[in-house]
């Protein structure tokens, strides 16, 4: 069912194992490296942030534990946590049999008592079979339960496209759980929010579903060891005055670019960062929209339905005297992920993008 | 309505009271019994006659319109009580919605027992403090959080057991396959005790399964015992080998308890659309508790001061929950927002803050808006 021999590469572990207690058998057949603690600012990829977040979680909480397929002896598809179960132990590292439904079903059961489980899905497509524990099970246990049981489970997903993957290895998926209560979605786009979040998302006694964009997972940033702004709070990542560009995820790259294209035909875009897209920060957004008066979303995910809607909407609503022009919105198209041949057209990228901040400023229809 | 239909062979039923209530002997189950004494016997009785008095008042306040459904047990009285009996207290239990005398057996109150089934709440009690899970709807759902929790009470070095009851209809849910899958790779101290009580609804046994469902455990790896679900003493016995294999290390088991469920899937089924009468008279031959009478009886326990006695608890045991039921005050309507997040959420604070300006409204203009 996981269909990642492309990106995957053959696993040294010795395999057909018929005996032990799942991961219990299963100890690295290499001496792992001893990674390094982050203790002052480093330059990490996207990926290291992440691993170096799990693990400091990991440090800080014995009831942090992580399960998903591949994530021991391989380190997981994208390496996110390579070395912790040489380091903590496949007790808290667990290799789990291929069936997301149970990854996050035993999960719950974890949660229930006492655990803080961190939960792996492949990729961003193979979270469907998962899909009722997360909006049945997961999202409503503390509500059903008024308020006794905590679901502190955090759910990352590799999302996005972009990278010239098989058929279900490029989806964004956000939209079904933004539109869930009792659930918190993020979306990181860069190394420092990145490990800030993937921390925040673990010590929250609510569930996170935690976005990764899976086509920066190798890009560089300098990294702190601080937990950063809150979870919740979106990032103003270029200032500017005449229009508000909100996006997340591998996009926030692309606006920034955008932005910069603008700027040099004398066009100041202000590019927020989402950062939290359940709930969404409405009041950072609000304050630069009452300051622009145009509005433009992107998101690789598709139009309808999905979180570029709900913004404009809910900007129209407490921001209409301010607005100039109508929220436009720059997304992918309402198709199923499309081979990679035609991914990019699909995807938004950086004219796109500004042919959407033309639109807001009335420039072009 | 044939045996083969149903899947049901008694072959290799573990049984230890015949529907006559002749104490059956077995080498292999009556030493989990020794220590059972009479007093023990009449109060697994007293436990069946009670869930059944409250299942006979749940249903009538339901036609009464005070509560808005009710799932009856009637006939599932043995599998519940004597699987729920054997547990401890630290054990963990995920059920399903029909599981009222495992409540029962668990601690849970009464009214408890009832809120779910007025409306006023979505699970009735607190978990921790009886051990036991909200009520999971989803069939099956819960099988994967029994497992989840046994795996972490095995983390925990504790012998405490995860118990996950389900029905025959959800052996045929995708999570209750993959619970089974991950408790057999792991290890897990969990039982997955399956009530098949031969009917989802209007659906057969026979179309989830070819096979006794006891025989798909096999193929996971999990050791399985069929066991008659109306056999108070046995379903005693084969719970107890099952959590002594878990509590040492030995992993997960399947009980398959062949039980039937005399009443319809809830207070809003017609069971007579779809259910031969004669199959309903043949299990009421097999009533569990008509079968405890008479073992009790054979051993001169059945005395009508017993008799009184049970009749009376039960009774009290039904005005409790009258009274608790119709006591249940309806929530307040900001409640509907309480715990959505255990973390303060913006967009749902502007929610319910406009939700209740909205509401004041209707007070200040009394009444005249």
């Amino acid at each position: 069912m996981t269909m990642t021999a492309m990106t995957r590469p053959t696993a040294s572990a010795p395999l057909g194992q018929t005996t032990g207690a799942g991961g219990d058998a299963r100890e690295p057949v290499a001496a792992p490296r001893t990674p390094e603690p982050l203790e002052t600012t480093t330059t990490l990829t996207m990926a290291k942030a992440i691993n170096a977040g799990l693990r400091q979680a990991m440090l800080d909480d014995p009831k942090v534990v992580l399960l998903g397929e591949d994530i021991g002896l391989l380190g997981g598809v994208f390496r996110v946590t390579q070395d912790l179960l040489a380091e903590f132990g496949a007790r808290r590292v667990i290799d789990t049999p291929l069936a997301e439904s149970a990854i996050i079903g035993t999960a719950v059961g974890l949660a229930y008592r006492g655990y803080r489980p961190v939960c792996e899905i492949q990729f961003d497509g193979f979270i469907f079979p998962g899909f009722d524990q997360i909006v049945s099970q997961v999202a409503k246990l503390h509500y059903r339960s008024q308020g006794r049981v905590s679901m502190p489970i955090t759910i990352r997903v590799p999302f996005g496209g972009g990278i010239g993957a098989a058929e279900h290895h490029s989806e964004s998926p956000e939209a079904y759980f933004t539109h869930t209560s009792g659930l918190r979605v993020v979306a990181v786009s860069n190394p420092q929010d990145a490990y800030g979040l993937i921390r925040q998302a673990i010590a929250s006694d609510d569930p996170v579903l935690y976005f990764e964009p899976k086509r920066r997972y190798h890009v560089k940033g300098e990294v702190s060891p601080e937990l950063g702004q809150p979870m919740e709070r979106a990032a103003i990542v270029a200032a500017g005055t005449d229009v508000t560009l909100l996006c997340y995820g591998a996009l926030v790259t692309t606006a920034r670019d955008a932005a910069l294209a603008a700027s040099d035909e004398g066009v100041s875009v202000e590019v927020i960062d989402l950062r939290s897209l359940s709930p969404v920060d409405y009041e950072t957004i609000e304050a630069s929209v009452r300051k622009t008066g145009r509005l433009v979303i992107t998101h690789e995910a598709a139009r309808s339905g999905g979180l570029g809607g709900e913004i404009a909407a809910v900007i129209t609503e407490r921001c209409f005297d301010y607005l100039e022009a109508a929220p436009v919105r720059v997304t992918g198209f309402d198709i199923p992920y499309p081979a990679a041949k035609l991914e990019s057209h699909h995807l938004p990228d950086l004219d796109r993008i500004l042919d959407g901040v033309d639109r807001a400023l009335g420039r072009r229809r | 309505m044939s045996d083969s239909f149903t899947g049901y062979t008694p072959a290799n039923l573990l049984q230890l009271v015949s529907p006559d209530g002749a104490r059956v002997a077995s080498d292999t189950a009556d030493p989990w019994l020794e220590d059972v004494s009479a007093a023990d016997l009449v109060g697994l009785y007293q436990d069946m006659v009670v869930v059944r008095r409250i299942d006979t008042e749940a249903t009538a306040l339901q036609r009464q319109g005070e509560l808005g459904l009710w799932p009856p047990l009637l006939g599932q009285e043995a599998a519940q009580v004597g699987s729920a009996r054997a547990l401890r207290p630290d054990d963990f239990v995920f059920t399903s919605y029909r599981e009222n005398a495992v409540a029962w057996c668990r601690g849970v109150s009464l009214t408890d027992i009832v809120r779910v089934w007025r409306g006023n709440a979505q699970s009735g009690w607190d978990p921790y403090s009886v051990g036991m899970a909200a009520p999971a709807i989803i069939i099956g759902a819960q099988t994967l959080h029994a497992t989840g929790w046994a795996l972490g009470a095995k983390f925990d070095g504790t012998d405490s057991v995860a118990v996950a009851y389900f029905g025959d209809g959800a052996t045929s849910e995708g999570d209750v396959s993959e619970a089974l899958v991950f408790a057999a790779s792991f290890q897990a101290p969990v039982v997955f005790f399956c009530q098949n009580n031969q009917w989802a609804i209007s659906e057969p046994v026979g179309l989830q399964s070819r096979a006794n469902l006891v025989d798909r455990a096999l193929g996971f790896g999990i050791p399985g015992i069929r066991v008659d679900g109306n056999d108070v003493l046995a379903v005693l016995a084969a719970t107890r080998i099952a959590l002594d294999r878990a509590r040492t290390g030995g992993g997960p088991t399947f009980i398959e308890a062949v039980t039937y469920r005399m009443g319809p899937h809830t207070t809003a089924d017609d069971p007579t659309r779809y259910r031969p009468a004669a199959e309903l008279e043949e299990w009421k031959a097999k009533d569990p508790i008509l079968r405890v009478e008479r073992l009790l009886d054979w051993g001169g326990l059945l005395t009508a001061e017993l008799v009184a006695q049970t009749t009376g608890l039960a009774d009290a045991a039904a005005a409790e929950l009258r009274a608790g039921c119709i006591g249940l005050a309806d929530p307040e309507p900001l409640t509907v927002f309480d715990h959505v997040f255990a973390t303060p959420n913006a967009t749902l604070d502007r929610q319910r803050t406009e939700y209740a300006h909205y509401l004041a409204s209707f007070e200040t203009t009394g009444g005249n808006a």
